[in-house]
């Protein structure tokens, strides 16, 4: 069946007369809003509590801020698992590995030359110039 | 009925198999290069996100995140952004079924919340300024000046955009053309959306707890 369609464009839903069980796109905006606001809500409460270990809220802090990432593309943006998304989806698989790419390298790269850089100020200069 | 509904109601048989049936549709094309635009332009923010994580110790002595951010103005912030990217998407829903009223309504629901997002930033940049936290004052400030007032030209340009599109409404009704570039206006709004998610959990929460 789906070999006989065309790829689906992003942000398009589809369409009811494919699924007619599909739930309303009214429905499913409204869902998304309501599970983004309470991620949102949880973030904002895990910054500010003192019940929470301090070492934790930073993770707990970027897994919030991950599945809501989540939640804004398969409710707002409409990204499937489905055949007529495979280009959309792929795409945005290469664009997420760039990202992670970006963001862990330059972290990782700096802070070891940050640690490289740590030597006590009284050293003698060859000794720092062999890092 | 926009294009892709249209496709839909063709009868399965009466289609070729994809590789038979030729280019695809213009919407289905124009999205999908919107759609590698927007994802470029999320791995420029993630350069910025980068840098700013590995400056954001540098105050050089000045002001700290944790000193200069209001966690009240960012959740206002968060919620403005929130609610408009759900009127932006009901807005999508009322062009996809041609309703003017709908579109019209939504878009202004969205330019409103879009606006007063933007008024509230530019408050907050104009406050740290006021007391000398200004780009000049140490690398984090660089760091962040640049990473959060690249998003606020991004939500900006957005706004022009949008009255652009209701002009366009407005002159040539839904024509495909009109129909294909608000389906990338949502696109691009639902994105700057998701990269604000980043932005106040990297920059202002994990900022305050630091």
């Amino acid at each position: 069946m789906t070999e006989a369609r065309h790829e689906r464009a992003p942000g398009d839903r589809p369409s009811r007369e494919m699924d007619a069980s599909a739930p309303s796109e009214f429905l499913v905006y409204t869902i998304g809003l309501f599970v983004a606001v309470l991620l949102t809500a949880t973030s904002f409460w895990a910054a500010n509590t003192t019940l929470l270990w301090p070492g934790g809220v930073f993770l707990g802090l970027a897994v919030l801020a991950i599945a809501q990432m989540g939640i804004h593309l398969v409710f707002f943006l409409h990204i499937t698992s489905g055949p007529e998304s495979t280009n959309n989806v792929l795409a945005l698989a290469f664009g997420v590995l760039i990202v992670f790419v970006v963001v862990a390298g330059t972290m990782w790269i700096v802070a070891d030359m940050n640690a490289n850089m740590m030597m006590p100020s009284g050293a003698p200069m060859s000794m720092r110039m062999q890092h | 009925m926009n294009v892709a509904v249209a496709i839909d109601q063709i009868p399965q048989d009466a289609l070729p198999s994809a590789s038979e049936a030729g280019p695809a549709p213009k919407r289905i094309v124009v999205a999908y290069g919107f759609w590698i635009f927007l994802l470029s332009d999320i791995i420029m923010f993630a350069a910025l996100f980068a840098s700013y994580a590995v400056l954001v110790r540098s105050t050089a002595g000045g002001p700290t995140g944790a000193q200069l951010f209001n966690q009240a103005t960012v959740a206002i912030e968060t919620a403005c952004l929130l609610v408009s990217s759900y009127t932006c998407g009901l807005m999508s829903l009322a062009v996809n079924s041609r309703r003017r009223l709908g579109t019209y309504l939504g878009a202004l629901i969205t330019f409103a919340l879009g606006a007063t997002f933007l008024s509230l930033e530019m408050r907050e940049f104009s406050n740290m300024i006021a007391i000398g936290a200004t780009p000049q004052r140490s690398a984090f400030l660089s760091a962040f000046f640049t990473l959060v007032g690249c998003h606020g030209l991004h939500v900006a340009l957005g706004l022009i955009w949008l009255i652009v599109m209701m002009v366009q409404v407005a002159v040539f009704g839904f024509a495909a053309r009109v129909q294909r570039r608000l389906l990338c206006f949502s696109l691009f709004w639902h994105a700057l959306d998701i990269v604000w998610v980043g932005v106040f959990t990297v920059v202002y929460l994990m900022g305050v707890s630091l």
